[in-house]
C-alpha cells in the first residue's frame, strides 16, 4: 500500500533514497543486530553500492547508521569523525555477490564484545532495506519491530514452546512466521513483536536443546 | 491513495469535500493517524523544504565529486532576463534544493531525492509571490500527495524503472495540480495541468552523469519546475487537452518499461556515456575509506 508519505518523503540526508538513507538503515540494521555500536566492523559493498557509492556518501551512511545515525541525521556528513569518536573501527571492501544479488546489497562483519556477526541486506529503494541473512542464516528483516529470529530442528512442539516462554517474559507478539529451510531440515522462526524482547526471553530460548541458532534484532527508530 | 485522478476528482464532487480534504481523509482512514498529525507531519516536511531552498540559495553548498554546488545562486544573482521573475525564481529554487541534496544535506524526497526540487520550488514562489500562508501550502501538498500516490499505483517513481519521467515527471505533474489548486483552479482545469504538464515530460531518460544524482539532475528538475507552471498557465486559461491525465500516466508507465536500461539510471547510456561525462567521471577518485589505525 502506498502512502503519503511514500510520496511526501523521506526527511533524509542526500543524495540518494536507496544509496544514502537505505545505506543508512542497514548500517543500523547491521548494529541493531550486534546489540550495539561495534568496536569494529568489516563492509563489502557490492555491485551498485561499490561502483557509485563513493559519489552517493554510501560509506559515510553505512558507517553513521552503525554508530546509531539515522538517515535525517545531518551528523551523516561527518560520519567518519562522530564514528571515531564513537569508538568503532572500520574497513571497506568491494565484494563480487553475482547476477543474482541484488545490486545494492552489503556484507556487513561486526565485533563487539568478542562477538563476530556477519549480516547481509540490500537496500530495496525509497529508503527501504530488507536484511536477508544473518550469520549465513536467511532471514528477512525490515527493522519494524522487535524481532527474535530462530532456528530449529524441524520437531514437534517448537513453536507451542517458544510462544510460551515469550508469554512468559510478557512479549506481546505482533506476528510470526515459520519457513522450513530445504536443505538442513530446519525451521526457521521469525517472531516479530511490539515490546523489546528480553535477554532473559532469548537466554530461556537459547536453553532448549533443538535450537540451533537465535538471535533478537530490536526495533530501528 | 487514490488508484486513477477521475476517481479522486469524482470523489470531491459526488462529497463536496475541497480536494486536500479528501487526500487528507483518504490517508487517516487507512494509515489510522489521525488527520490532524498528518497536517503537522505535512508542515514538518515542509519546513524541511524551505530551509533546503533558502541553503542552496546561499551558494556555499559543493558535492563531495566537485560536479554540482553554486549554481542556484548564480541565477538567482543573475535575475531574470528572458523570463518573468516567479519562474527564474522558481528555476533557481529547484537547482538550490537539488544542490544541497547532492552536498548531502537534509532534503525530502518529493517523490523522490533525485527529484526533490521540483514540488518546494514551486511552493516556495507561489507562497513569496501570492503570500498564501503554510497552512494553504500543507493543503497544496496533499492534492500533490495524491496526485503522486495515483501516479506511484499506476506508473512508477523510482528512475532505475521508468527513466527520468517517472521521477522529475511525477514531481512536475504533482507541482502543477499545486499550482492549479492554490490559483483557484477548477477540477477539470487541476486534471488538465496534470495532462499537459506531464505529456511534456514523456520519454525523459536518467542518465546521470557517473551515476551520481548531480548533473543532469540539478537543471532536469529546474526544466520539470517550469513546465508545472507552464501547465498549470495553459489549463487555467482553459486549454484543454483531448487525453484524461490517468491515460497520460498510463502512457507514462507503457514507456518506462519499453525503454532499454541504458536510459535508466545506469549510467551506461545517455549523457552519461559521452566523452564529455567520461571524461569528467574518470578524474574521480576512487577510494575505499578506512577508519583502521595501523
Amino acid at each position: 500500500m502506498v502512502s503519503l508519505f511514500d510520496i511526501l518523503g523521506p526527511t533524509m540526508v542526500g543524495p540518494s533514497s536507496s544509496h544514502t538513507a537505505g545505506a543508512c538503515r542497514l548500517g543500523q540494521m547491521a548494529r541493531a543486530i550486534a546489540g550495539g555500536t561495534p568496536e569494529r566492523a568489516l563492509v563489502r559493498l557490492h555491485g551498485s553500492f561499490a561502483a557509485t557509492g563513493e559519489g552517493h556518501g554510501t560509506h559515510r551512511a553505512i558507517v553513521g547508521g552503525l554508530i546509531g545515525l539515522s538517515p535525517d541525521d545531518l551528523r551523516l556528513r561527518e560520519a567518519y569523525e562522530e564514528a571515531t569518536a564513537a569508538g568503532l573501527q572500520w574497513e571497506f571492501e568491494d565484494v563480487e555477490l553475482g547476477d543474482d544479488a541484488h545490486p545494492n546489497s552489503a556484507i556487513v562483519t561486526t565485533w563487539l564484545n568478542g562477538e563476530e556477526v556477519v549480516t547481509r541486506g540490500a537496500s530495496l529503494g525509497g529508503g527501504r532495506v530488507e536484511v536477508t541473512e544473518v550469520d549465513g542464516f536467511p532471514v528477512s528483516l525490515g527493522g519494524n519491530y522487535h524481532t527474535l529470529v530462530l532456528l530449529a530442528h524441524d520437531e514437534p512442539g517448537t513453536i507451542a514452546a517458544v510462544a510460551t516462554i515469550l508469554a512468559a517474559h510478557h512479549v506481546n507478539l505482533a506476528t510470526m512466521r515459520v519457513d522450513r529451510t530445504g536443505r538442513h531440515q530446519d525451521a526457521l522462526m521469525t517472531i516479530e513483536a511490539d515490546e523489546p524482547i528480553s535477554d532473559a526471553a532469548l537466554g530461556a530460548v537459547r536453553s532448549f536443546p533443538w535450537l540451533r541458532w537465535a538471535r533478537v534484532v530490536p526495533k530501528i527508530a | 491513495m487514490h488508484k486513477s485522478i477521475e476517481s479522486l476528482i469524482r470523489d470531491a464532487e459526488e462529497s463536496g469535500r475541497p480536494l486536500p480534504q479528501v487526500v487528507l481523509e483518504t490517508e487517516a482512514a487507512e494509515t489510522g493517524v489521525p488527520a490532524a498529525e498528518i497536517r503537522a507531519r505535512i508542515a514538518r516536511t515542509l519546513a524541511v523544504m524551505r530551509r533546503a531552498v533558502d541553503e542552496g540559495l546561499k551558494g556555499e553548498v559543493r558535492s563531495a565529486s566537485g560536479l554540482t554546488g553554486g549554481r542556484a545562486r548564480k541565477l538567482w544573482e543573475n535575475g531574470p532576463r528572458l523570463l518573468g521573475a516567479r519562474v527564474t525564481e522558481t528555476l533557481a529554487r529547484a537547482i538550490s534544493t537539488l544542490e544541497v541534496n547532492a552536498a548531502m544535506g537534509l532534503i525530502v524526497a518529493a517523490p523522490t531525492a533525485g527529484a526533490a526540487g521540483v514540488l518546494p520550488a514551486v511552493l516556495v514562489s507561489m507562497d513569496d509571490f501570492e503570500h498564501l500562508g503554510d497552512d494553504k501550502l500543507v493543503d497544496a501538498m496533499l492534492v500533490a500527495g495524491g496526485v503522486g500516490g495515483v501516479i506511484a499505483q499506476r506508473a512508477s517513481l523510482a528512475g532505475a524503472e521508468g527513466g527520468c519521467q517517472a521521477e522529475t515527471g511525477t514531481a512536475a505533474a504533482m507541482g502543477s495540480a499545486a499550482v492549479t489548486w492554490l490559483s483557484g483552479g477548477s477540477h477539470e482545469q487541476i486534471g488538465t495541468a496534470i495532462a499537459l504538464t506531464l505529456q511534456g515530460m514523456l520519454g525523459l531518460i536518467c542518465d546521470p552523469i557517473g551515476g551520481l544524482v548531480e548533473i543532469p539532475c540539478i537543471y532536469r528538475n529546474a526544466s520539470a519546475a517550469m513546465q508545472a507552471i507552464a501547465g498549470a498557465e495553459m489549463a487555467l486559461a482553459g486549454l484543454d487537452f483531448p487525453v484524461t491525465p490517468d491515460e497520460v500516466i498510463d502512457v507514462m508507465g507503457e514507456v518506462g518499461r519499453r525503454m532499454p536500461s541504458a536510459y535508466r539510471e545506469t549510467a551506461m547510456g545517455g549523457l552519461a556515456a559521452t566523452p564529455s561525462a567520461r571524461k569528467l567521471v574518470q578524474i574521480r577518485p576512487s577510494s575505499r575509506p578506512s577508519g583502521i589505525s595501523r
